[in-house]
């Protein structure tokens, strides 16, 4: 009863509140319990290392004897030593980073370094989300392209539909671990090196996507919208840019979206077999020659972030795209 | 003499006749065996002609309109629209086809989506904003050319559907349960705007229905059909009048006719099963 008898405007305003609320709090509570998880686990999983040093520093860990403390089950000896599990979160090397620390790497190798105007060196991360970056969008076009050109073969020819179709759902099978190296080692002895490699493998995973969306999406008028433009006389690229090219666009933008991702996949994929130079996937690699957990998970956070970036934009040209052509609203 | 032989001509041309069908015959192939779509249909439309045909599922009302429509091919017998094939009066864009769905595309306004058939045969840019203009009138649309489809009523949309098979000026408009799915209020109101729009323009119309109210209502000639095998069973001449206001359904002539339908469908045993 009492927000009846409020004025209009501050109820119009509370309900704004209200909802911005509704919306963001299922949000930061998922980030705090993922957060909370994650700090939990830092500490069974980095003790070992934590009494280790502890031990060399001349502290006495409970129960003494190390190979007593071999047996025993990484809660348990946290349990034991609860002084030592501060240090759980703040070793060079552990075996699980913390948030926090996966933060500070972050921060170090793009802002902070953007603010000493490095922002480009070889040791920031925005350089090598570049890399990457750059790969993954040039592969995305070439795999985008290829499917939508191949699922109109496939939509307008039966030759294609039957031969085509096999070979693209074949290609997907096999693990792209263990074709990127022979890509690279197969361009390279021609002298491709570089960028087009790498956006080969990116291709290789996007264009499947978008092959099986766009031949849902450009088969998805019905037969009375068909039988419609027959009775105009309509030729088969009329049908296909008035009626069938706009009815695919809802499944073209998600397959867009599944693409992209699969595309960034590929890239960091691709800079793997590279030896390592340069890219997100060398991060990750180089971080894991060197034990540096650290880095690699902020290399796993930056592809992350690069890709929730990308599939978002995706998703706000579908919303204004399918809008635009009335079938959102 | 001469005045006799002009009146004969007249005669003539007002039963000139636009669809011939003889011994027609359409069989579909399915998975469960053969099914006769079609048995020996014989009929002639003439021009000018409001033809309903009515009868249950399956009776072949739909099926007949589609082979007008050179939609499906005919399996026996011969069937000439305009004197053509129905392959070539198709080519000839000699009919306007209404289907169930007003199927308007949501990406495209209401003058836009009238301007489809025209866009695709070839009409100049001044043409089409002509032929829109003009057809929304016809079926009292005007104002709403620059709206999306989503934007009207139901009964709307397939008035702009109605308009959008006449805006290429076809002499021939084949219906197919255009207004099955609407409710019967709009439906009555729909009728009315047909007949009227029927009588301004002189148009030639097959109309498929499921209501006998309404195809008496609107027809000077309806088809009873009845299935398996989908064949005709009676053609009515309807004793009505040109002038049809809504309360004719009252009158003594439009229940004889209306029983005669009904003991139409009752004889082809279309209530057996």
């Amino acid at each position: 009863m009492s927000d009846v008898s409020l004025p209009a405007r501050s109820a119009g305003a509370s309900a704004v509140v209200k909802a911005t609320f509704e919306a963001i709090f299922p949000v930061v509570v998922v980030v705090a319990v993922i957060v909370g998880l994650w700090y939990a686990a830092c500490v069974p999983m980095n003790i070992k290392a934590s009494l280790t040093q502890a031990e060399r520093e001349g502290a006495v860990i409970v129960p003494p004897e190390a190979k007593v403390r071999r047996d025993m089950s990484p809660i348990g000896l946290a349990l034991a030593n609860p002084e030592h599990t501060g240090t759980t979160f703040s070793q060079e090397r552990p075996l699980l980073p913390a948030p926090h620390q996966v933060a500070r790497e972050l921060w170090n190798t793009t802002g902070d370094m953007v603010l000493q105007g490095k922002g480009f060196s070889k040791r920031s991360l925005l350089y090598h989300a570049w890399i990457t970056l750059s790969a993954t969008l040039l592969g995305f076009a070439i795999g985008t392209v290829a499917g939508i050109l191949l699922a109109v073969g496939i939509v307008h020819s039966r030759v294609m539909n039957m031969s085509v179709m096999p070979w693209a759902i074949a290609s997907q099978t096999i693990p792209i671990l263990a074709i990127a190296p022979m890509i690279i080692v197969v361009l390279n002895s021609i002298g491709i090196t570089g960028l087009l490699p790498k956006a080969l493998i990116s291709a290789y995973l996007s264009f499947f996507p978008v092959v099986v969306g766009m031949v849902k999406g450009l088969r998805s008028p019905d037969a009375m919208q068909l039988d419609l433009l027959r009775t105009y006389y309509a030729s088969k690229s009329e049908t296909f840019w008035k009626l069938r090219l706009p009815s695919s666009m809802p499944y073209f933008f998600t397959s867009m979206k599944i693409a992209m991702a699969a595309s960034l996949v590929g890239a960091i994929v691709g800079e793997l077999p590279t030896g390592a130079v340069r890219g997100l996937g060398a991060r990750l690699l180089a971080g894991s020659y060197y034990g540096q957990t650290v880095q690699i998970w902020a290399a796993l956070f930056a592809a992350a972030i690069l890709a929730a970036a990308l599939v978002g934009i995706i998703g706000i040209l579908q919303r204004r795209t399918l809008k635009k052509l009335g079938m959102a609203h | 003499m001469a005045l006799a032989k002009e009146l004969e001509q007249i005669e003539t041309v007002a039963q000139e006749p636009v669809i011939v069908a003889e011994k027609l015959d359409l069989t579909f192939q399915t998975n469960d065996g053969a099914v006769q779509a079609l048995r020996d249909v014989n009929l002639t439309i003439n021009k000018g002609d409001f033809v309903s045909f009515i009868g249950p599922s399956g009776c072949g009302k739909t099926t007949f309109l589609r082979v007008v429509a050179a939609l499906e091919q005919p399996t026996g017998g011969v069937i000439s629209v305009n004197g053509m094939s129905p392959e070539q009066a198709r080519q000839a864009r000699a009919y306007g086809y209404v289907f169930q769905a007003a199927g308007l595309y949501p990406w495209r306004t209401i003058a836009k989506n009238i301007k489809l058939p025209l866009e695709i045969m070839g009409f100049s840019k001044a043409d089409q904003d002509e032929h829109v203009e003009r057809v929304l009138k016809l079926v009292d649309l005007e104002g709403f050319a620059n709206k999306y489809p989503w934007q009207l009523s139901g009964g709307m949309q397939q008035r702009a559907s109605i308009a959008r098979a006449l805006a290429f000026d076809a002499e021939i408009l084949l219906m197919d349960e255009p207004f099955g799915a609407l409710d019967e209020i709009v439906r009555d109101h729909l009728n009315e705007q047909l007949l009227e729009l029927w009588n301004r323009t002189g148009k030639t119309i097959g109309f498929v229905t499921h209501s006998i109210p309404e195809a008496v209502y609107l027809s000077t000639k309806i088809v009873v059909m009845s299935p398996r095998p989908g064949r005709i069973t009676d053609v009515i001449e309807s004793p009505l009048p040109q002038e049809r206001p809504l309360d004719i359904r009252d009158t003594p002539e439009f229940l004889t006719v209306a029983h005669r339908v009904r003991e139409g469908l009752r004889a082809g045993h279309a209530y057996d099963d």
